[in-house]
């Protein structure tokens, strides 16, 4: 059995015990755990387009972030656009890489892991053929996600390779990427 | 009708056990069976399972194995024999062929409608255990027409299943057995691996069962769980009753194709997750922590050498592992749905489950009093699901349903 140092010398900027204190608290009350996030995005010009996110639901509640957050997404030149912001498949990449980020700093927390240093790099390999319509048989996303981390911290490898590891199993962009989803899309 | 002071219901390994200590406590009881004495082992186990734990490990209280062959594996309707023997040789009060169908509670105990008319008790026990049925996912419901499916409590021999490629859903100690032998029928076997336990059936010269109960593992208690949900909740490790090895790399080598967890079906196609590496490599960690704490009590033990640090390989993974396989003709043309088994309370008219209707029960000790549960996952230790489990757990369960009933008898005076 791994044996852990006790949580309150260790710092990463986690609060764990509220986040334990919410799964607790939302054990007996399932209807607050019901959440809806959502963005609303408005067409610039060309392929540039801004989403805009200020507000979701939870808690039985609708709730606000502290400011609206603005992500510009584009496309590079090299697609004949302006590049006024990463394309959205960079977009999708960096969203797993921070909520897999995320969720090692919070496993390490809560395991009483000093980090250090977390460094992420994720790839992910596209054949244009499958967007670009030459290749039916070419699906227009991913055929395959790479993510590598660079972690220090004070702990054994096989403690920072369970810290990964539990990080994905809690991760919803993880499990959005990895399994299929219900998608509607309908028009006003 | 007709009363007793206790009812067990189950003439398992569990309800026995339980029996056993209620004739040493002097208590009145009657042990309830729908089929013959060990049940489920005789009628909803497939023909070549046999039992995960060593003859060794299989004694059952006041009767420790003592026969030729500690370190052999017991297929499961020999075991059912050997409960039957059991039961004769303690003259259990066991009544078979007596299905319960309702049960509820009366002012001083409860009430048991069952095939054979109705019997009342002051107490009742709940030995029906933890496999009483196949747990299949609702996206079962979405599998095409053409294609057969099945639960390892239907399945009996690989000939039960039509030609042409498996797929079993599920890589616990059913599914990997299962894959194994379908794949040596001649039919193409693809096994979707979701989360899962991975033990060696040996290491360091040693049935991993010693190593379970050496490392003081089996007889980890409630109280030493900080998730009891997860623990319960763990997948019976990639085991089998002999020497084949059934990890994903020795079934690979076989030739059978892993894929990630069943993820939905969509058009006649089975979608598989891409987390199969994920599941693998958590698989692989877990494995490895425990050896190490094997390699550690393996340097203090004096005595005879042990034999070295047998690592088993890292999983092995497809370069790119499917994500679809095709339901139907030209694809697969028939399921095993080896994904898990649960217990089976439906016949109980009391206020005794949670939200998720599991049973909400304390050591086996329930909510409504007199009322009590067996053979569950973590119910009081880790071994408490595993024939070596429901001694101990009867003799304390026992314990706590005596005080009861002297305590109601106080009462009543």
């Amino acid at each position: 059995m791994t044996t852990f140092s006790t949580p309150t010398d260790v710092n990463n900027g986690v609060n764990v015990k509220a986040l334990l204190d919410a799964r607790t608290a939302l054990t007996s009350a399932p209807e607050a755990a019901e959440f809806t996030w959502r963005a609303e995005c408005s067409w610039i010009k060309g392929t540039h387009s801004q989403a805009s996110i200020a507000g979701f639901y939870g808690l039985g509640a609708e709730q606000t972030h502290s400011r609206t957050f603005r992500i510009d997404a584009d496309h590079p030149t090299q697609f004949a656009a302006d590049d006024a912001g990463p394309t959205p498949v960079e977009i999708v990449l960096s969203a797993l890489a921070s909520c897999l980020t995320g969720g090692v700093a919070a496993v390490a927390q809560n395991r009483g892991i000093q980090l250090q240093k977390v460094t992420a790099i994720v790839e992910g390999d596209m054949n244009l053929y499958g967007i670009l319509g030459i290749d039916t048989d070419v699906r227009n996303g991913f055929s395959a996600i790479r993510i590598t981390f660079d972690i220090d911290a004070d702990a054994s490898p096989e403690d920072i390779a369970a810290l990964v590891a539990q990080s994905q199993k809690r991760s919803a962009v993880f499990d959005i990427i990895t399994n299929p989803t219900n998608v509607l899309v309908s028009v006003i | 009708m007709t009363f007793f002071d206790v009812v067990v219901v189950g003439a398992g390994q569990a309800g026995l056990a339980m029996s056993h200590a209620l004739t040493l406590r002097g208590v009145d009881h009657l042990v309830l069976e729908r089929g013959e004495i060990g049940g489920a082992w005789r009628t909803s186990r497939w023909d070549s399972l046999k039992l995960l734990t060593p003859n060794w490990a299989n004694g059952l209280p006041g009767v420790p194995y003592c026969g030729p062959d500690p370190d052999g594996f017991m297929p499961v309707a020999k075991f059912a024999d050997t409960l039957a023997y059991y039961a004769a040789s303690m003259s259990a009060p066991v009544r078979t062929h007596t299905r319960v169908e309702r049960v509820h509670k009366t002012e001083d105990g409860f009430a048991i409608r069952t095939s054979d008319g109705e019997i009342r008790c002051r107490a009742l026990v709940l030995a029906t255990g933890a496999c009483a049925r196949p747990q299949v996912p609702s996206v079962a419901l979405d599998v095409p027409a053409s294609v057969q499916h099945t639960t390892p409590s239907r399945y009996r021999r690989p000939t039960d299943l039509p030609p042409g490629e498996v797929l079993v859903v599920g890589a616990s100690a059913s599914g990997v057995q299962l894959a194994r032998e379908i794949q040596g029928s001649g039919r193409p076997v693809t096994l979707s691996v979701g989360a899962h336990t991975r033990l060696p059936r040996t290491y360091r010269g040693r049935d991993i069962e010693w190593w379970l109960e050496e490392t003081g593992m089996m007889d980890v208690g409630l109280e030493e769980i900080d998730d009891l949900e997860r623990a319960r909740r763990t997948p019976s490790p990639q085991l089998i009753g002999g020497t084949h090895p059934v990890d994903l790399n020795a079934l690979q080598a076989v030739g059978i194709e892993i894929v990630g967890r069943l993820a939905g079906i969509r058009c006649d196609k089975a979608q598989f997750s891409g987390g199969l590496a994920q599941v693998c490599a958590s698989a692989d960690l877990k494995m490895g922590r425990f050896l190490t704490a094997v390699d550690e009590l393996a340097c203090i033990q004096d005595g005879e050498p042990l034999a070295p640090a047998d690592r088993p390989e890292p999983t092995c993974l497809p370069a790119s592992p499917t994500l679809e396989k095709h339901l139907g003709g030209g694809g697969i043309r028939s399921i095993v749905w080896a994904t898990g088994y649960r217990p089976d309370f439906s016949y109980l008219d009391l206020p005794v489950f949670d939200r998720r209707r599991h049973l909400i029960h304390r050591a086996g000790v329930c909510c409504v009093p007199g009322l009590y549960v067996l053979g569950l996952p973590f119910l009081r230790r880790r071994r408490s699901p595993q024939i070596s489990g429901v001694g101990p757990d009867s003799e304390a369960v026992s314990q706590h349903l005596a005080n009861f009933l002297s305590g109601q008898k106080d009462i009543a005076a």
